[in-house]
């Protein structure tokens, strides 16, 4: 994937990073929402990740096997959500203002997005996007979620890393087997953003000004590492430039979305 | 300077030598910045800049705070590097007589530390253009492991818990607030400030001065024979060349390939502008060079072949003696005084 070039020459961020450590996770300040629930005119988007059938549990234990028969840990998962649109029943769409939430696995708080202000509706649909829109990634020094101090934008590549996850797989062959996959590119063939709609299934979210339906979505981490592409961390263990991998990676996390359930 | 008159009003009955000791005495006592010393402009005969200060307007407590951080070596792991380490005023910012940078723990980079002015007319930063805007670009040296190696998130903090700097970020947006994007627009107000554009050649270019014989002549060649990459007047056409340099074999540094990852870009870098280059060197992204004449001898001689060499070099460019002697004359007219010496860069 890589000349030999670039691989030498790559000495500002060290490939081999040691096994992850994130020290902004515990900040709940930073990933968009607002700290106290809204009422009313708000949907909740709530995820609940796991990984295939299983639960997610940030450790380091190599309880989960890809479809490649590697087994793996996950040990950090953080995402960007952005540019959310809900449309109603008449086919009238509301997208929410200055859309960036980032989602931490580690983080309960982050993973319940509250979109607020939306007009009453009952509406059947929503979209959004994985990562972060390219106007946003040549705009400069931005706050909120997207502030870089968030530990999810490369600095001497400027750009977003739309999603990373970490841990480690005995077939790896990094340092103490660990994987680090950053997703990153936000223009060209190499983009890492992808919009999803993940179905509600004729399930409608009814919004009133005193109601806040709950969508339930899981997140399957798993999903990844497959479909289309099958990850196979013997030769893929570490990514942190836009390139044909990291789009295959793009690719693979389109479907890891799936509503639950809808409460009104 | 109305501290200078001050100084020259208690030297009035000295000798003319008293009134320079008070201008030198002048020059350790910070000066009261104006708005006017804190005012971006377009200089005549420049286009209209990349950055845009509408969305960032500068103020005298911005670019105090922006001045600061510069000059802060807390912005670095160990609190010993800051950005004016590698940056120095009188190389017009650059790292003066190094051929690359070393920053934290003596660790030494692969790239030679360019001089700063005119930023804001730049669309991309770093000899490879990694960087794509003015504020994002102070992340990249706090950043990288062998500059300042620092998790901005843990700048945050020192800055937060500083004596100061609440107090200065209020003064400058409005609440004592400390975000990545405040330290970034600060700084931008201060790098974004830097202008050059009072060399002799600018003087020339004004009817304020003339130049000599050789001077002139070096110029016409100048623009026979560099000025469609190093386009006047920023000296710089902000695009990436492979100007048929050998790569060093123990760096094999691809340049704005590693950025694009495309083939096509390989040994490509961006075109430095040539302004005050009399005072910047060594030269070239690697700092290969010491001296100007080794660069002119460089595009006399023989290029590189590679597939991505730029197509105007292939043969590279021919030059005479008297030519590159005269290049030397011209080239040295690009200093521009009064940038390197403006004292409200300094540190204060
Ligand atoms: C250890 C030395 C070192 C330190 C410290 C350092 N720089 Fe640099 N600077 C460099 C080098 C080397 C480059 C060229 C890097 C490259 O092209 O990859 C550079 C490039 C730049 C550029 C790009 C100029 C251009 O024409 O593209 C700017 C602007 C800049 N530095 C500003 C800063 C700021 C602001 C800081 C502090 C936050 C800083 N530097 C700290 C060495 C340093
Ligand atoms: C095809 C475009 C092109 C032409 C024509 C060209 N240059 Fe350059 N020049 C570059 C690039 C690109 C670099 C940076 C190369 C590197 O560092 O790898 C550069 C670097 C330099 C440097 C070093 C600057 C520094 O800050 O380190 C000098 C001096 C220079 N050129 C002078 C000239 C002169 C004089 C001419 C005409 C005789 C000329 N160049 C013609 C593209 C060009």
């Amino acid at each position: 994937m890589l000349s030999a070039f670039a691989l030498v020459s790559s000495c500002k961020k060290d490939p081999v990073d040691p096994p992850p450590v994130d020290n902004t996770s515990n900040n709940n300040n930073n990933n968009g929402n607002d700290t106290t629930p809204p009422t009313g005119n708000a949907v909740c988007l709530d995820i609940t990740h796991v990984v295939g059938a299983l639960p997610l549990r940030l450790d380091q234990t190599l309880r989960y096997q890809n479809l490649n028969g590697d087994s793996f840990s996950v040990e950090l998962v953080k995402y960007y959500i952005s540019n959310i649109v809900f449309m109603d029943s008449a086919g009238n769409t509301w997208a929410e203002p200055e859309s960036y939430h980032l989602v931490n696995a580690a983080d309960e708080l982050s993973c319940k997005i509250y979109v607020e202000n939306m007009p009453a509706g009952v509406y059947n649909s929503v979209s959004f996007m994985i990562g972060v829109d390219s106007t946003r990634n040549v705009s400069g020094a931005q706050t909120g979620a997207l502030d870089p101090a968030n530990g999810m934008f490369w600095t001497w590549s400027s750009g977003y890393i739309m999603a990373k996850v970490e841990g480690h797989s005995p077939s790896s062959t990094q340092a103490f087997n660990a994987y680090v996959f950053h997703i990153g590119g936000f223009s060209g063939q190499y983009a890492g953003q992808r919009i999803v709609s993940p179905s509600f299934n004729s399930a409608q979210a009814i919004v009133t000004s005193s109601t806040v339906p709950l969508i339930s979505v899981t997140g399957d981490i798993n999903e990844w590492f497959q479909t289309p592409n099958v990850i196979d961390f013997s030769s893929v263990n570490i990514m942190n430039t836009p390139g044909p991998t990291s789009t295959m990676f793009a690719d693979n996390y389109m479907d890891m979305f799936t509503v639950t359930s809808i409460q009104n | 300077m109305k501290k200078l008159l001050v100084y020259g009003v208690i030297a009035l009955p000295l000798s003319i030598a008293a009134v320079f000791t008070g201008c030198s005495v002048d020059a350790e006592i910070p000066e009261e910045l104006t708005k006017e010393d804190v005012k971006f402009y377009v200089p005549q005969g420049f286009p209209q800049p990349v950055y845009n200060f509408a969305a960032n307007p500068v103020s005298i407590e911005g670019f105090e705070l922006g001045r600061k951080l510069f000059y802060d070596p807390r912005l670095s792991r160990d609190n010993t590097i800051s950005c004016g380490s590698c940056h120095m005023q009188s190389g017009a910012f650059s790292h003066i007589e190094h051929r690359v940078s070393h920053g934290i723990d003596g660790l030494t980079g692969t790239r030679n530390a360019p001089g700063l002015w005119n930023l804001a007319w730049h669309q991309t930063f770093m000899w490879d253009g990694g960087i794509n805007h003015i504020e994002s670009q102070p992340l990249g040296p706090i950043a990288n492991p062998v500059e300042m190696d620092e998790n901005i998130a843990n700048v945050l903090v020192k800055l937060r818990n500083d004596a100061n700097y609440p107090r200065m970020f209020e003064a400058a947006f409005g609440s004592d607030t400390i975000t990545t994007q405040r330290m970034m627009w600060a700084m931008t107000q201060f790098q974004g400030l830097m202008i050059s554009a009072n060399s002799k050649y600018d003087q020339v270019q004004r009817g304020e001065a003339q130049f000599t014989q050789a001077e002139q002549s070096g110029l016409a060649t100048f623009r026979s024979k560099c000025s469609s990459c190093h386009t006047e007047p920023l000296f710089t056409d902000d695009s990436f060349h492979n100007n048929g340099l050998p790569p060093e074999p123990t760096v094999m540094d691809a340049g704005r390939m590693r950025i694009t990852n495309d083939p096509a870009d390989s040994l490509k870098f961006k075109t430095p502008s040539l302004r005050n280059i009399a005072i910047t060197g060594p030269y070239m992204h690697d700092g290969r060079f010491v001296t100007l004449a080794q660069c002119l001898n460089h595009y006399s001689g023989t290029m590189y072949p590679s597939s991505t060499l730029d197509p105007q070099l292939t043969s590279g460019i021919p030059l005479t003696a008297q030519e590159k002697s005269d290049l030397l004359a011209f080239l040295a007219t690009l200093t521009d005084y009064t940038f390197i010496q403006d004292p409200k860069f300094k540190e204060q």
